[in-house]
């Protein structure tokens, strides 16, 4: 299990995250060979050891090394350099953090990666096919559905869930299901209409 | 958040035999509450056995019952036809309860054991009964609005958060456990203890125990049930009072009703005097009234939760005259 661990990764100045990801997700892929650990009874990881866990996120295999404490949130923004997903409570009651996992919306920061490495994530980096933007994204830019931005990600990431779900037939409706994103600008009216937009064109 | 081990178990024998011989160890599934009571401080776990993989997420209607796997969702269960159609107030308990997100994570069995909201016990530089055994409750005499108004101890006030709970306890759901010591069965309403003088002591639940399954029996009231939820914002937020209501009438005569509250008493709180004053009865505002008074026979309200003793027996008339078509 620990025989060729990955070395961690430390936390680098925003844009130096930024420039490397795209590097460091290759150099990470020589070390396919690795086996992911397997934490059962028979086998299990002691606290504070470091265990190699293999996540996919945005359709990309990655394989990382994280201590159990480490949430899904932090092994996304300071492993794999994903800071599109953002940190605001860290205790689930704003949703800043949300992501899909296998299509369901989660907060990442109430879940930890060694949980999730059967699961297929999807952040907000994922959702553009190249320079084409989502269809959320469009109608959110369409909407000016947002003031500071810090809750965007989250909030559109948990709104492409929530016309996916079907929860979007009027305008309480799409209030009661986006309940879980806090927006401290309180631009509600206009994410409200941005949801009710892109799902016209989604469903 | 301090340093643990964590180990995925593969079946629900290897996941209580090793939490039964791993000291300090736990059980996360969700993890939408045990993460949070890490971070804060109110709980610390040297190990958590992961649950995730057990195969016990499964829902299924027979001719006795609702079996819930106790590692099924919330919206798994609140989306579920057969719940919605027989056990609305499940429904609508979990879909009253935290947020989309959360009910995509928060496993059934988790939610059963859930923590108190009570801000002391959330804080580990206060004290608290429950969380350092003897070191006292500051919330009697202090920022008590959230609190119990019955069940209370001198020693504790705090009230249990579940939403489902509350459901499940006026459906009189069973709960299935796996112990190192093999299976057994209680029923919901003795899951939760009162505090007494032993508020640590918190559940029934027995070292190593895992909760499997929860039972509903189908009964003519369930199909016919409500769940009422009062808090201090429209949505994702904790109850000050909630009522489950199953009501059976034949004509204008309660055939059957079954009651529990929520944000009122120490535990999902079922008094079946409450239901002996309206069994038999004919259901009308006079009837429901005499019934919320006996519900708060032996309130004790605090300074700050004085206003609970009115606003129960309001919620109860409430969801009793919609159920039972009264004006």
């Amino acid at each position: 299990m620990t025989a060729d661990r990955v070395p961690e990764r430390s936390t680098h100045p925003r844009r130096a995250v930024l420039k490397s990801t795209a590097a460091g997700a290759a150099a990470v892929a020589h070390l396919a060979s690795v086996a992911t650990a397997t934490a059962t009874p028979t086998n299990p990881v002691a606290a504070g050891e470091p265990v190699e866990i293999g996540l996919s996120v945005n359709g990309r295999r990655h394989r990382l090394v994280v201590e159990p404490r480490v949430t899904l949130l932090d092994a996304l923004r300071e492993r794999l350099g994903l800071t599109g997903t953002k940190k605001g409570c860290d205790r689930g009651e704003c949703g800043a953090c949300t992501v899909l996992a296998d299509g369901d919306r989660i907060t990442s920061c109430l879940t930890l990666a060694v949980m999730r490495q059967d699961a297929e994530i999807t952040t907000v980096e994922g959702l553009a096919r190249g320079e084409e933007l989502h269809p959320v994204q469009e109608a959110f830019v369409r909407h000016d559905a947002f003031q500071c931005g810090g809750c965007t990600p989250g909030q559109i990431m948990s709104a492409v869930a929530c016309i996916d779900e079907g929860h979007t037939g009027s305008e309480t409706e799409i209030r009661e299901w986006m309940s879980g994103n806090l927006c401290r600008c309180a631009a509600y009216q206009n994410i409200v209409a941005a949801v009710a937009d892109a799902a016209k064109e989604l469903r | 958040m301090r340093n643990f081990g964590y180990t995925v178990a593969r079946n629900p024998a290897d996941a209580v035999r090793f939490a039964a011989g791993t000291p300090n160890s736990t059980f996360v599934a969700g993890g939408t509450d045990l993460l949070n009571l890490m971070r804060d401080g109110a709980e610390a776990h040297d190990h958590l056995v992961d649950v995730n993989r057990l195969g016990l997420d499964g829902i299924a209607l027979d001719g006795a019952a609702l079996r819930i796997g106790a590692l099924a969702r919330m919206r798994q269960v609140a989306e579920h036809r057969e719940v919605r159609r027989e056990f609305p107030v499940l429904s609508q308990a979990l879909l009253a309860s935290a947020s989309p997100q959360v009910r995509n994570m928060a496993a059934i069995g988790g939610n059963l054991l859930q923590r108190t909201r009570c801000g002391y016990f959330r804080d580990p530089g206060s004290p608290c009964n429950k969380r350092v055994p003897g070191s006292g409750c500051p919330a009697i005499d202090g920022y008590n609005r959230g609190h119990a108004i019955l069940g209370g101890s001198d020693h504790c006030i705090a009230t249990h958060p579940s939403d489902l709970a509350v459901a499940l306890t006026a459906l009189d759901a069973t709960v299935h456990l796996l112990g190192p010591d093999g299976t057994r069965a209680i029923p919901i309403t003795e899951l939760h203890l009162l505090p007494g003088a032993t508020p640590h002591r918190e559940t029934a639940r027995r070292r190593g125990e895992l909760i499997t399954r929860v039972d509903v029996p189908r009964t003519g009231a369930a199909a016919r049930s409500r769940y009422l939820k009062l808090r201090d914002r429209a949505t994702f937020e904790f109850a000050v009072v909630s009522v489950a209501a199953a009501l059976r009438l034949d004509g204008r005569t309660v055939r059957d009703v079954r009651l529990a509250f929520g944000g009122v008493g120490t535990r999902p709180w079922r008094d079946s005097r409450v239901e002996a004053a309206l069994r038999g009865r004919s259901l009308t505002h006079p009837a429901i009234e005499a019934a919320g008074r006996v519900l708060v026979r032996d309130a004790e309200p605090r300074e700050g939760n004085v206003f609970k003793v009115e606003l129960v027996q309001r919620a109860l008339a409430s969801v009793l005259a919609e159920l039972g078509g009264l004006r």
